[in-house]
C-alpha cells in the first residue's frame, strides 16, 4: 500500500522525474484529511464486513471448509444490497432498459424507480445535515451541543401543530410551518445556551438531560387528548399535517420522496458557511470559540456569542424535525426522531465541523441509513449496522495518528477533528 | 500554574461566579430554588384533603410495624413553612456576607439543600397518598421501605458509573463513555451468564467488558489525544449500535441459550437484616449492593489515603508537577482509566444479571449520562457522587411507586423529572463546580 | 528518609547542544559546577539557560553531550533519574500541585507508606517540620499550598528538593515574583545551604543579583557560554557580555510635554475574585487586589506603574478595560465616566491595550494574522459592509500593516500562534496603535522578547505619547520603567505607595514595591507639571 517510511525522498526530486501521478500519489501519502477520511471508510467497511460475516446464522452453522465461501456471500450480500438501496439498484434500471419507448417508461415510474435510491439517500440525509449543522455551528464556537434530539423534537412539535392545528393558504402554511421548526428548535437551543451563560453549566450535560425531557414530554403531549394527540385515537401520534404544510417533492408526486426539505437543508449548509466565513457574527462566534479570552479582550460578548450559536443551532436541528414532519411523515409519533441526535454528531465529526463536509458526511450516512432495511431483508445484517459503521469511521478519523500507524503514512498536519478542540471541561 | 497569585483572565469567565452581574445572579439561586420549593409545598398543601398513610414494613415480614398516619395537608404546609424559613436563611448571606458567616459555608449549605429536597419528599407523598382516593375512601399506604429499597437497588448502576468517572476525572481523563461501559457490561453479562450458567462468570465478563470500553477510552484519549467528550459521545454511539446489531443477529435467534441469564438472589446479612426498617432497605438485597458498598469505602478511603490516591489526584490537577516528581503520568492515567471501567462494568451487569433478568436495547437508557451528572454534582468525591446517585435513583423509584398508586400524574412528567432535577441541580444550585484542574486535557511532554 | 549531611557533588556539563527544529537553543555549553559554591547562569530571556536546565533535569534529552557526575558519565531520561543522582530544581512556575498541603506536595512521589499503600502523613509532616526549622524557612506542612504567598511556595519547593536530598540546587529565575524583601531571605537560605555543602544553580537575567549572590557567573547568550567571571566583575562588564554590545540602556526620548488629563482613576477598588477554587464567597479577610488607587494620565506623557508582579497590576488593567467588576472609585477618560462601561464602549472611546498575556488575551493563535489585525475592529467600517466582512479590505489593511511594523510572516493568512513571541507582539501594536488612539495601557509590553523587538516596541510607545496619546505602562522590570516612563507611580498591594520622577534611583523604588511608606516630603509629580 505505501512505500517503506523510511526511504521517503523529497518529494520535489521525485516529482520532476516522474511526472504528475507520483505527485499526486506522494501527496495522498502524505495522509493529508481527505486520504485519512477515505482510509478511515474503507477500514470501517472492512470491519464492519467480519462483523456482519461473522455474527450471521448462516456463516456460523456453515461447517468448517464452508466458513469462507459463505462469509464472503454474506458481506457481498450486504455491500451490494447497500450499493442499491443508496445509489442504484441494477434491476430497475434493466427493467427501464425494456420498456417498449423513453416516454412511456417515464410515465409508467420506471425512470423513478431507477433514481429512487438516489432518492430515498437524500430524503434519508437531510434530517442529517441539518442536525449535523446544529453540532458543527456551535463548534465553531467552542460549544459541543449533544441536544441535537432535543431540538429536533421541539421543531417537530411545533411545526406540526401549525401543520395540522392552524390553516392558511398553500404558500403561506408551509413557509409558517418552517419557521415555526426552526424556532420550536431555536427556543431549546436558547435555553441550554442561557443556562451555560448565565450559571455555567456545561453545555453538554444540559442537552444531553435536554434529549430525555424532550423525549418524555413528546411522550406526554402525544398521549393527552387535550393537546396533540389524534382525536379519537389511543396511539401515540397526531393528526396528520394539512397537505397545503407539506414540503412539495421535488420530481412530483411520484415514488421519489426526495422534497424542498432537501434543498433546504442544502441551503442552511451554505448558509452556514456564509454566516460563518464572512459575516461579523461568524467572526466573532469564532472568535470566542477559538480564544474566549482574547475575544472578551477585544469587546466581544462572549455569554452572547454562545446564546446565539445555540439558538442558531437549534433552530438548525428544528429545521431537521420539521423535514421529517413536512416532507416525509406528516405525523409525529414517539419514534420520529430516531437516532437522530447522535448520528449528527458522528456527521458533524466526519464533516470535520464544516459545512460542506457535513453535507458530505451526511449524503454518506444518508445512503448507510437509505440502504439498511435492504440489507436487513436481503442480507440478514441488521439495520444498527449503520451506527457501527458511522462510530468506528469517526473514531479512526478522530485519530489521525492511528490511521496514519495503520497504513504507514507519514505524519503531516492533518489534524483530527477531535484534537482541533482538545480541551477539559474547565477550559 | 500557580506563580501569581491573581486570577486569570480564563478563570473569571461567567461560571464561577467571580463576574459581576453574574455573580450577583448566582448569590440567589438558593434562595430562590428554596422559595420555589417551599411554594410548592405549599400548594400540595392546599390541594391535600384527609390523611395520609406511611407503612414501613416490607413484604413477608415476620415482624409489624405500625402504619403512620399524618394529616396531609398539614404536613405540607409544615414543610412548606420550613422550607421558606430555610430560604431566609440562604437568603442572608447573599445580601449581607458578613452578617452570619457560619450561614455562607458549605457544611451549612449542603445541609440546607438536603432538608429542603427531604421536606419536599416528604409534602409530595403525603400529598400524593391522598390525591389518589378520590372522595371519602381511605389512602392506601405507601410502604417507605419499599421506596427506600426500590431507590437504593436502582440507583446502582449509575452509583457504580459515578464512581468510575470520579476516578477517572480524577486521574484527569473526562469519561462520558460511562454509559457505554454500562450497556456492555449488561450485554457481556448476560451472554456470558447464559452460555456458562455461572451467574459469578457473568458478573466477571460484565466487569471485564467495562474495563475493554475503558481501555479504548485510554487508547484514544491518551495515544492519540482525541477530545475526551466527543470520543465518549462516539465510543457511547458504537456500543449502543454494536450492542443492538450483536441483540438482532445473535442473541435473537439464540435467545434461549444466550439471553436468557439467572440473575443474583436476595442475600440477607444475618443480623444486620433483620434490624427493623434499616435491615430489609440496606442488609436485605443482593450481591450488587453490597459490591457498591465496598467499593464506595474502599475507593474513597484509597483516593485520600493512600500513594496512589495521592498520586491519583496529583495527575488530575497538575501533571507536569507529578512528572517532575518522577511519577509515570501517562501509565497511571492508563491504569485508573481501564481499571475503574471494572466498576462501570458490574454496574451494567446489574441490569441484566441483578435485576432484569436478559438483555435489551439501549437497557442503561441514559443512566451513564446520569451517572455523569451524580459525579459533577457529587463533586468529584465517591461519597458525594454516590449521594447524588441516590438522589437520581428516588425520584425514579418515587415515580413508579406513585404510578402504582394511581396518583394522578402523567407518567410521563414524572419520567422527565429526575432529568429536571439534575438541571435545576446543575445549573441552580451548585452552579460550576471545579474539577481536577487538569480533566480532560491531554498531557503531551514537551 | 532523615536527610544525610550532603556530600558535596562535582557536576559537570560538557559540550550539551540541544536543538528545536531549526533553532539551537543551546549549543556545546560546558559548566562545571563545584560543591559548596553559588554558581550563577546569567543570560537574556531566551538565551538558553532554563532549556539546560531541563538538561539537567532529565525533562528534555541532548541532541549532543554528556552530563558527569563526579567524573562519572550519567544520562537522565527523565526527571527521576536527575532526582536520584541529587539533583533538585526549583522551576520558574511552581511544580506545586495547588489545592494539596504542603506535606502532600513534598511527598508525593517519594511518599511515606505503611503496608497497604497507606501514607504515613505524620511522618512527612514531621521531615517538613525539621527541615524547614532548620534552615529558617518557616513553612507550615498543613497548609494549603494555593492559600500561601509566592514567597513561601517558593520555600516549599526548596523543601521538596531538600527532602530528596539534593546536593545540586537549580533556581531558576526564582526573585521574578519576590519582592526585594523577600529576595534578601532567599539569599539568606541559598546562604546557609551553600554553607553546608549544596551546590547552587541560580539562574537569572538581574546583574546585580547575581553579583551579590554568585561564586561564579558563567554567561549565557544565543545558547553558546560567552564568558565567566568571578565577582566582583564590573556590571557593565557583565552586561556587555550578556547583549553582546555595548547596551544603551535608556531609549533617546524627548522630554515629555504633559496636555490635558485623559485618564483620571479615582479610589479604584476592585474586590476579590470569589476563589475559584472552594467556591465560597470571598469573606471579609480577603485583601482587595485593588484597594483605592488614585492617578491621572495626561496627554503626550508616560505614566509608568512599577512593582513586584502580583500586586494587582493586573487586576488594574483589568478594570481599566472593563474586564472585571468595579466596587467603588471611577474611571474617566477625557472627563466622561466610563466605570461601568463594556469593553466594547472603552475601545470605542479610544482606549488601546496592549495586555500583560499575548497568547491568551491578545491574540487569537488559530486565526491568521490578518483576522487577529481587526479583532476588535471587525465589525466596523471599512473591514464591514453591513453584516458582511469585507475580506479584500481586511486583506490589504494587514499588507498594509505587515509592512508598517515589519511583521515577520510568511503569509497575512499564516495563523497568529506560528509566528515568534517578538512577531506577535508586533501584530498587537499594529492592530492597537492606530488613529483616535487617547490612551494607551500596555502591560508587561516587552516580556519575554529579545532585545531587538524590546527596542522596537519602546520606539513606537515613545512614538504614541509624541504624536500626544496618553500612555500607560505597567511593568515589573525596572529597567523598563527608566526607559519609558515620564512619571512613575510604585503599586504595592493594590495601593500607590508613591510618585517619583523618571531620574530616581532605584534604591527608593526598591523601598517603595516593598510597602515602604510615601515620604512626606517628597515633592508630589501632580505639583510638578
Amino acid at each position: 500500500m505505501s512505500e517503506p517510511a523510511g526511504t521517503e525522498e523529497p518529494s520535489s526530486e521525485r516529482s520532476s522525474s516522474a511526472g504528475t501521478f507520483s505527485q499526486v500519489f506522494a501527496k495522498a501519502l502524505e495522509g493529508n484529511t481527505v486520504t485519512v477520511t477515505v482510509l478511515a471508510i474503507v477500514t470501517a467497511a472492512v470491519v464492519g464486513g467480519l462483523l456482519a460475516a461473522f455474527t450471521n446464522p448462516v456463516v456460523l452453522h456453515a461447517p468448517a471448509g464452508d466458513i469462507i465461501p459463505k462469509a464472503w456471500s454474506v458481506v457481498a450480500g450486504t455491500y451490494v444490497a447497500l450499493f442499491e438501496g443508496s445509489i442504484v439498484n441494477p434491476h430497475t434500471v434493466a427493467a427501464f432498459f425494456q420498456q417498449a419507448s423513453l416516454p412511456t417508461a417515464v410515465h409508467d415510474g420506471f425512470l423513478g424507480a431507477v433514481f429512487n435510491p438516489l432518492s430515498e439517500t437524500c430524503v434519508a440525509a437531510t434530517p442529517l445535515i441539518l442536525a449535523g449543522l446544529a453540532v458543527a455551528v456551535p463548534y465553531q464556537a467552542g460549544m459541543f451541543n449533544i441536544g441535537g434530539q432535543s431540538q429536533l423534537i421541539g421543531g417537530m412539535i411545533l411545526s406540526a401543530w401549525l401543520g395540522f392545528g392552524v390553516s392558511m393558504p398553500i404558500v403561506i402554511h408551509v413557509i409558517v410551518c418552517v419557521i415555526g421548526g426552526f424556532v420550536g428548535g431555536a427556543v431549546l437551543g436558547w435555553l441550554a445556551g442561557e443556562i451555560k451563560a448565565r450559571t455555567g453549566a456545561h453545555e453538554v450535560i444540559v442537552t444531553i438531560m435536554l434529549n430525555y425531557i424532550m423525549a418524555y414530554l413528546l411522550a406526554y403531549l402525544l398521549s393527552s387528548p387535550s393537546l396533540l394527540q389524534k382525536p379519537g385515537s389511543t396511539d401515540l401520534i397526531t393528526p396528520e399535517v394539512a397537505s397545503s404544510a407539506h414540503l412539495p417533492q421535488l420530481f412530483g408526486n411520484g415514488i421519489m420522496r426526495v422534497n424542498a426539505g432537501f434543498l433546504l437543508a442544502l441551503a442552511c449548509a451554505f448558509g452556514a458557511w456564509w454566516l460563518m466565513n464572512r459575516t461579523t457574527t461568524g467572526f466573532e462566534l469564532r472568535a470566542v470559540g477559538a480564544n474566549p479570552s482574547a475575544a472578551r479582550v477585544a469587546g466581544m460578548r462572549v455569554e452572547h456569542a454562545w446564546v446565539l450559536v445555540m439558538s442558531i443551532a437549534g433552530g438548525l436541528a428544528g429545521l431537521g424535525g420539521t423535514a421529517i414532519v413536512l416532507g416525509t411523515d406528516f405525523a409525529v409519533n414517539p419514534s420520529n426522531f430516531g437516532t437522530y441526535g447522535i448520528d449528527a454528531i458522528t456527521v458533524a465529526l466526519l464533516g470535520r465541523g464544516r459545512p460542506a463536509g457535513v453535507v458530505w458526511a451526511g449524503l454518506l450516512f444518508g445512503a448507510l441509513t437509505a440502504a439498511s432495511p435492504g440489507m436487513q431483508s436481503q442480507a440478514n445484517t441488521p439495520v444498527q449496522i449503520v451506527q457501527v459503521l458511522t462510530s468506528v469511521i469517526v473514531l479512526f478519523v478522530a485519530a489521525p495518528p492511528l490511521i496514519r500507524t495503520m497504513f504507514r503514512l507519514r505524519a503531516t498536519r492533518a489534524r483530527g477533528v477531535g484534537t482541533t478542540m482538545s480541551k477539559g471541561w474547565n477550559a | 500554574m500557580t506563580t501569581t497569585a491573581s486570577p486569570r483572565l480564563p478563570d473569571l469567565l461567567p461560571g464561577d461566579g467571580s463576574a459581576g452581574a453574574l455573580g450577583g445572579a448566582r448569590r440567589f439561586a438558593m434562595p430562590a430554588t428554596f422559595l420555589v420549593f417551599g411554594l410548592v409545598d405549599i400548594l400540595l398543601g392546599a390541594r391535600s384533603h384527609g390523611s395520609a398513610i406511611l407503612s414501613f414494613t416490607p413484604q413477608f415480614a415476620k415482624v409489624t410495624i405500625p402504619n403512620l398516619t399524618i394529616p396531609a395537608a398539614g404536613t405540607c404546609y409544615l414543610s412548606g413553612a420550613l422550607t421558606l424559613l430555610l430560604a431566609v436563611a440562604a437568603l442572608v448571606p447573599a445580601v449581607a456576607p458578613r452578617a452570619v458567616p457560619s450561614l455562607g459555608n458549605r457544611a451549612w449549605r449542603r445541609v440546607a439543600i438536603g432538608v429542603v429536597l427531604f421536606l419536599f419528599v416528604i409534602a409530595l407523598l403525603a400529598w400524593s397518598d391522598v390525591s389518589q382516593s378520590s372522595g371519602g375512601s381511605e389512602a392506601i399506604p405507601i410502604n417507605i421501605v419499599n421506596l427506600l429499597s426500590g431507590s437504593l437497588n436502582q440507583s446502582i448502576p449509575i452509583m457504580l458509573g459515578a464512581i468510575t468517572g470520579v476516578i477517572c476525572s480524577r486521574s484527569g481523563v473526562i469519561n462520558i463513555a460511562i454509559e457505554g461501559q454500562l450497556l456492555l457490561g449488561a450485554f457481556c453479562a448476560a451472554i456470558a451468564t447464559s452460555a456458562t450458567g455461572s451467574l459469578w462468570i457473568g458478573l466477571v465478563c460484565g466487569a471485564l467488558a467495562g474495563s475493554l470500553v475503558g481501555s479504548l477510552l485510554a487508547v484514544f484519549a491518551i495515544a492519540y489525544i482525541v477530545d475526551q467528550v466527543v470520543l465518549g459521545v462516539v465510543l457511547n454511539g458504537l456500543i449502543l449500535g454494536l450492542t443492538g446489531y450483536l441483540y438482532n443477529s445473535i442473541l435473537v435467534p439464540y435467545g434461549d441459550t444466550l439471553n436468557s441469564p439467572a440473575t443474583f438472589n436476595l442475600w440477607k446479612i444475618p443480623g444486620l437484616g433483620d434490624i427493623p426498617i434499616l435491615g430489609p432497605v440496606f442488609f436485605d438485597s443482593t450481591v450488587f449492593l453490597y459490591i457498591t458498598y465496598i467499593v464506595l469505602a474502599f475507593v474513597s478511603f484509597a483516593l485520600f489515603r493512600t500513594r496512589w490516591g495521592l498520586r491519583t489526584r496529583a495527575i488530575g490537577e497538575h501533571p507536569v508537577a507529578a512528572d517532575t516528581v518522577g511519577i509515570r503520568v501517562l501509565a497511571l492515567r492508563y491504569r485508573n482509566v481501564i481499571l475503574a471501567g471494572l466498576i462501570a462494568g458490574i454496574g451494567g451487569a446489574y441490569f441484566t444479571i441483578g435485576s432484569v433478568g436478559s438483555f435489551g436495547i439501549n437497557m442503561s437508557s441514559g443512566e451513564g449520562y446520569i451517572a455523569l451528572a451524580a459525579m459533577i454534582f457529587g463533586r468529584y468525591t465517591p461519597w458525594g457522587a454516590v449521594l447524588a446517585a441516590l438522589l437520581f435513583g428516588f425520584t425514579t423509584q418515587l415515580q413508579s411507586i406513585l404510578s402504582s398508586i394511581n396518583v394522578p400524574i402523567q407518567s410521563n412528567l414524572l419520567l422527565l423529572t429526575p432529568y429536571v432535577v439534575t438541571i435545576i441541580v446543575v445549573a441552580g444550585l451548585v452552579g460550576k463546580v471545579r474539577g481536577p484542574k487538569a480533566e480532560g486535557v491531554p498531557y503531551v511532554k514537551a | 528518609m532523615e536527610r544525610q549531611s550532603v556530600s558535596g557533588m562535582q557536576l559537570e556539563l560538557k559540550g550539551i547542544t540541544k536543538r528545536f527544529g531549526s533553532l539551537v537553543a543551546n549549543d556545546g555549553i560546558s559548566l562545571s559546577v563545584t560543591p559548596g559554591q553559588v554558581h550563577a547562569l546569567l543570560g537574556e530571556n531566551g538565551a538558553g539557560k532554563t532549556t539546560l536546565m531541563n538538561v539537567l533535569y532529565g525533562l528534555l534529552q541532548p541532541d549532543e553531550g554528556e552530563i558527569h557526575i563526579d567524573g562519572k558519565a550519567a544520562s537522565f531520561h527523565s526527571p527521576k533519574d536527575a532526582i536520584g543522582a541529587g539533583i533538585g530544581m526549583v522551576h520558574q512556575h511552581f511544580m506545586l500541585v495547588p489545592p494539596f498541603t504542603v506535606a502532600e506536595n513534598v511527598t508525593l512521589g517519594i511518599e511515606q507508606v505503611r503496608p497497604g499503600g497507606l501514607l504515613d502523613a505524620g511522618r512527612t509532616r514531621r521531615e517538613v517540620r525539621e527541615l524547614s526549622h532548620r534552615y529558617g524557612m518557616d513553612v507550615d506542612p498543613d497548609a494549603i499550598v494555593e492559600d500561601l504567598p509566592v514567597g513561601i511556595q517558593q520555600r516549599v519547593e526548596i523543601v521538596k528538593a531538600l527532602v530528596r536530598n539534593a546536593s545540586v540546587l537549580v533556581l531558576d529565575e526564582p526573585t521574578a515574583v519576590l519582592t526585594p524583601g523577600e529576595t534578601q531571605e532567599l539569599f539568606r537560605i541559598i546562604r546557609q545551604l551553600r554553607d553546608s555543602g549544596t551546590s547552587i544553580i541560580f539562574i537569572s537575567h538581574k546583574l546585580k543579583e547575581v553579583q551579590e549572590i554568585a561564586d561564579t557567573i558563567t554567561v549565557l547568550r544565543r545558547g553558546k557560554v560567552v564568558g565567566e567571571r568571578k565577582p566582583p566583575a564590573t556590571e557593565a562588564d557583565l552586561a556587555a557580555l550578556m547583549v553582546g554590545r555595548d547596551v544603551q540602556l535608556r531609549v533617546t526620548k524627548a522630554p515629555a510635554t504633559p496636555g490635558d488629563v485623559v485618564l483620571s482613576v479615582d479610589s479604584l477598588v476592585v474586590p476579590a475574585a470569589v476563589s475559584s477554587v472552594h467556591g465560597t464567597p470571598a469573606t471579609a479577610s480577603t485583601q482587595a487586589p485593588v484597594n483605592g488607587l488614585s492617578f491621572d494620565v495626561r496627554a503626550g506623557e508616560i505614566l509608568g506603574i512599577a512593582g513586584v508582579q502580583g500586586n494587582g497590576q493586573t487586576e488594574l488593567c483589568e478594570a481599566l478595560m472593563g474586564l472585571l467588576p468595579v466596587a467603588s472609585g471611577s474611571v474617566r477618560l477625557n472627563g466622561k465616566d466610563l466605570t461601568q462601561a463594556t469593553p466594547r464602549a472603552r475601545l470605542d472611546a479610544g482606549i488601546a491595550y496592549v495586555p500583560e498575556d499575548r497568547r491568551e488575551d491578545g491574540l487569537v493563535g488559530s486565526f491568521s494574522v490578518a483576522e487577529n489585525l481587526v479583532l476588535n475592529s471587525y465589525d466596523r467600517k471599512p473591514f464591514a459592509r453591513g453584516i458582511t466582512l469585507s475580506l479584500p479590505t481586511i486583506a490589504a489593511n494587514a499588507m498594509a500593516r505587515i509592512k508598517e511594523f515589519d511583521v515577520r510572516t510568511e503569509s497575512p493568512a499564516a495563523p497568529a500562534g506560528s509566528l515568534s513571541g517578538g512577531n506577535q507582539q508586533k501584530v498587537i501594536l499594529a492592530r492597537e496603535l492606530g488613529e483616535g488612539t487617547k490612551l494607551l495601557i500596555a502591560s508587561q509590553p516587552t516580556r519575554g522578547l529579545d532585545v531587538g523587538s524590546i527596542e522596537f516596541v519602546h520606539k513606537r510607545i515613545v512614538e504614541q505619547r509624541d504624536q500626544g496619546v496618553a500612555v500607560l505602562i505597567v511593568s515589573s522590570e525596572l529597567d523598563e520603567i527608566y526607559a519609558l516612563a515620564d512619571r512613575i507611580a510604585v503599586i504595592y498591594e493594590g495601593e500607590i505607595t508613591g510618585f517619583r520622577p523618571p531620574g530616581v534611583d532605584a534604591a527608593e523604588l526598591g523601598r517603595l514595591m516593598a510597602g515602604g511608606t510615601d515620604l512626606p516630603n517628597t515633592p508630589l509629580p501632580e505639583d510638578a507639571p
